[in-house]
C-alpha cells in the first residue's frame, strides 16, 4: 500500500510507539485544539473527539478519540456488538431519528461541530452521504434512483450527464445503461448496492460513510464494491465499517479496531483499541486486544 | 427385501389413534364455524335478493321516492341514491385529509410517547356508536339552524376518521425504514422523505382503506336521522339541504304499511349491498396491487 507522504507515516509511528491503547489514542494529542500534524495532502476530515454515544442511559459507544484523514480510506472494525454500526451513522447524524439517542464530546467536520445547535443534519447528510448494510434502492426506476437527490437538491443542470457521470463512478453504467427507465428492484444485490453507491455520489459529497456495505452480497460483487473504494478514493474521503477484516486490509490504508469494554456500571460499551495505519494494525499491533483480533483468537 | 423393525422401537402408540379422534373433531369445528360465517352472509343476500329483486326495474333508479304509492308504484329511489352520492362525498372530502395527515403524524413524526394516547384516542373513537355521534352533531351543529346534507357529512366524516387514520398508519408502518434512511442519508428533509419516498409506496394500502371506510359509512343510518331527515322527494344535488339517502329510506319505508314500499326497501338495501360489495373488491384490487409493487415483482 503508498501512502501519501513519509511525514504520516512516521507521524503514526509514533503514535502506536510504546504499549498501545494510552498512547495511540491520548486525547491530549488529538483534542479540537492541538495543533494538526497531518501532512497537508491528508488533511484532517473527521475530528471525533471523546465521542460517547447513548441509547437512553447506557452507552453504546464510549469515549472515542481520533482523526479520519481526507482522500483516504479508514476502516472500523471489531466484533458484533461493539457499536461500530452507531459510531459511523453519528457522522452523518443518521442516529438523530432514533429516540432516546444522544451524545456527549464532539465531531468536528473541517472544524465545525456537526451536533451543533445551529447544525441542520440535513446539510450534514448533503456533504457526507452514506451506503448501507442492505441495498436499498427506492422502487422507482434507475435513473429516478439516482435524479431524486439532485432533484431535491435543486442540481438539475445536466441532468443525463450526472446519472451517467455518477453511474459509471459506481461501475455500473456498462451493465444499464440500456435499461435505464427500468426498475432498480430488478437489479441483482451487488448492482443495487452499486447503484446506492451512485446515487450518494451524485449529490457531489464529500466523505461516503458505507456501514458493512458488502455483507450482504456474494463474493464477486463484494469485490467489485472493493474495486470501487480504491477508484473512489481519489475523490473522496471514506469510512467504511466491516466485520470482515480480510477487507479491511484490502481496502482500507487507515484502521479502527473498536471492541467491548470490560463491564462498566452493569453494561459493556464499544471503546476504541487501536487507531493506525492498517498495515500496522495487522502485522504490528501495539494492543493485545488487536493482536488476539486480527490473528483471530477471538471475535 | 423386507424390513424388519428394531427391537424395542416403535412410531406408533396407544394413544395415535385418540389423537386422531380429537384431531378430527377440532377440524371439524373450526370448519363448522368457517361455514357458518359465510352461511350468514349468503342467508343475508339471498334474502335481501328475494325480497327486493322485484322492485329493481329502470324506474327504480331514475324515479324519485314516494311516500304514500300503493298499487303498481311508479316511484324509485333516484333522489335517495343522489343524496347518499352527496353525503359520502363530502364525508369523505372531510375525513380522507385528516385522517390521512392524523397517520402521517402517528407514524412519521409523532415520538413513541405521543403515539400511544393518540393511537388509542382514535381506537376510542372507533367505538363510539353511531348514533352518539348522531345526538352529538345535531346538538352542536343542527340545533337551532337546522339540518343538512353536510351536517351528515360531518357525522359520517367522525366515524370515517379513526377508520381511515388507522388504516393508513399500518401500510405506512409497513414500508421499510431502510427506505426512509436512504432518502434522509442524501439530505432529503423529513417532509421530503414522506411525500416522494413512503406516500407512494403506501398509496395502494391507503386507497384500499379509505375505501373500506367509505363502505362503512355509506349504510350508516342513525347519525342521518338527526342530521338529513326531514327531506323532500325530488332530486337534490345542494348539499346545504337535508337530502333523502338510501339508509334512511330503508328505515323509514320499511315501518310503512304499504307492501311495495316494504319491498322497495328491501331493494335499496340490495343496491347498498351491492355498492359495498364493489367498494370492497376495488379495495382488494388495489391492497393487492400495492402488496405486489412493494415486493418488488412486477
Amino acid at each position: 500500500m503508498d501512502y501519501p507522504s513519509t511525514e504520516m507515516t512516521e507521524d503514526t509511528e509514533e503514535q502506536s510507539g510504546g504499549d498501545g491503547l494510552a498512547k495511540a489514542i491520548d486525547p491530549t494529542r488529538l483534542g479540537p485544539g492541538a495543533p494538526s500534524s497531518t501532512p497537508a495532502s491528508a488533511p484532517t476530515v473527521f475530528r471525533i473527539d471523546a465521542l460517547t454515544a447513548y441509547y437512553g442511559k447506557s452507552p453504546a459507544v464510549r469515549d472515542v478519540t481520533f482523526d479520519v484523514p481526507g482522500n483516504q480510506v479508514t476502516a472500523i472494525i471489531g466484533p458484533s456488538g461493539c457499536g461500530k454500526s452507531t459510531f459511523i451513522r453519528c457522522l452523518n447524524r443518521m442516529n438523530d431519528v432514533v429516540p432516546s439517542f444522544h451524545t456527549d464530546g464532539a465531531i468536528y467536520f473541517h472544524g465545525i461541530d456537526i451536533q451543533g445547535k445551529d447544525v441542520d443534519p440535513v446539510n450534514v447528510r448533503r456533504q457526507i452521504g452514506m451506503v448501507f448494510q442492505r441495498p436499498n434502492p427506492f422502487p422507482k426506476s434507475i435513473h429516478d434512483n439516482i435524479t431524486y437527490g439532485l432533484k431535491m437538491l435543486g442540481m438539475k443542470d445536466d441532468l443525463e450527464g450526472r446519472v451517467e457521470r455518477a453511474l459509471k463512478r459506481a461501475a455500473l453504467w456498462e451493465e444499464v445503461k440500456d435499461r435505464l427507465k427500468d426498475s432498480a428492484l430488478a437489479l441483482s444485490g451487488g448492482q443495487q448496492q452499486r447503484l446506492c453507491i451512485a446515487r450518494a455520489i451524485a449529490i457531489e459529497p464529500e466523505v461516503i460513510l458505507l456501514d458493512e456495505p458488502a455483507s450482504a452480497l456474494d463474493p464477486i460483487s463484494t469485490a467489485s464494491i472493493e474495486d470501487l473504494m480504491h477508484e473512489l478514493k481519489s475523490d473522496y474521503t471514506i469510512v467504511i465499517v466491516t466485520h470482515n477484516m480480510q477487507q479491511a486490509a484490502r481496502v482500507a490504508d487507515m484502521t479502527a479496531f473498536f471492541s467491548l469494554s470490560e463491564v462498566v456500571d452493569g453494561s459493556r460499551s464499544g471503546v476504541l483499541v487501536e487507531y493506525d495505519r492498517t498495515d500496522k494494525i495487522f502485522t504490528t499491533p501495539g494492543d493485545k486486544r488487536t493482536e488476539d483480533y486480527v490473528t483471530g483468537r477471538f471475535g | 427385501m423386507s424390513v424388519q423393525a428394531d427391537p424395542g422401537y416403535s412410531l406408533s402408540s396407544e394413544r395415535l389413534r385418540r389423537r386422531k379422534v380429537v384431531n378430527r373433531i377440532m377440524e371439524a369445528l373450526a370448519t363448522l364455524a368457517a361455514l357458518l360465517a359465510v352461511a350468514v352472509l349468503v342467508i343475508v343476500v339471498a334474502s335481501v335478493v328475494k325480497k327486493g329483486i322485484g322492485a329493481i326495474n329502470v324506474d327504480f333508479f331514475t324515479q324519485t321516492t314516494s311516500t304514500f304509492s300503493f298499487g303498481p308504484s311508479q316511484s324509485g329511489i333516484a333522489n335517495a341514491i343522489v343524496g347518499s352520492l352527496v353525503i359520502v362525498f363530502f364525508a369523505i372530502l372531510m375525513a380522507l385529509p385528516v385522517g390521512i395527515l392524523a397517520a402521517i403524524y402517528l407514524n412519521e413524526f409523532a415520538s413513541p410517547r405521543m403515539r400511544a394516547p393518540l393511537q388509542l384516542a382514535l381506537d376510542v373513537l372507533n367505538g363510539i356508536p353511531a348514533i352518539v355521534v348522531g345526538i352529538f352533531v345535531y346538538v352542536l351543529l343542527v340545533l337551532g339552524s337546522g339540518q343538512s346534507a353536510l351536517k351528515a357529512s360531518f357525522a359520517l366524516a367522525i366515524l370515517m376518521l379513526p377508520l381511515v387514520a388507522r388504516s393508513t398508519q399500518e401500510v405506512l408502518a409497513l414500508v421499510p425504514d431502510a427506505l426512509r434512511e436512504g432518502s434522509l442519508a442524501l439530505g432529503a428533509p423529513r417532509w421530503r422523505t414522506t411525500l416522494s419516498i413512503v406516500l407512494p409506496q403506501a398509496v395502494g394500502g391507503i386507497i384500499t382503506g379509505a375505501t373500506l371506510a367509505t363502505a362503512r359509512v355509506a349504510g350508516e343510518t342513525a347519525p342521518l336521522l338527526f342530521t338529513s331527515s326531514l327531506v323532500g322527494n325530488e332530486v337534490n344535488w345542494n348539499p346545504s339541504h337535508p337530502l333523502m339517502s338510501m339508509p334512511y329510506f330503508i328505515f323509514a319505508a320499511s315501518e310503512q304499511a304499504d307492501p311495495g314500499l316494504q319491498e322497495q326497501a328491501w331493494a335499496t338495501a340490495l343496491v347498498l349491498i351491492a355498492f359495498v360489495l364493489v367498494a370492497s373488491t376495488i379495495a382488494r384490487y388495489f391492497g393487492l396491487r400495492s402488496r405486489r409493487r412493494r415486493s418488488g415483482k412486477r
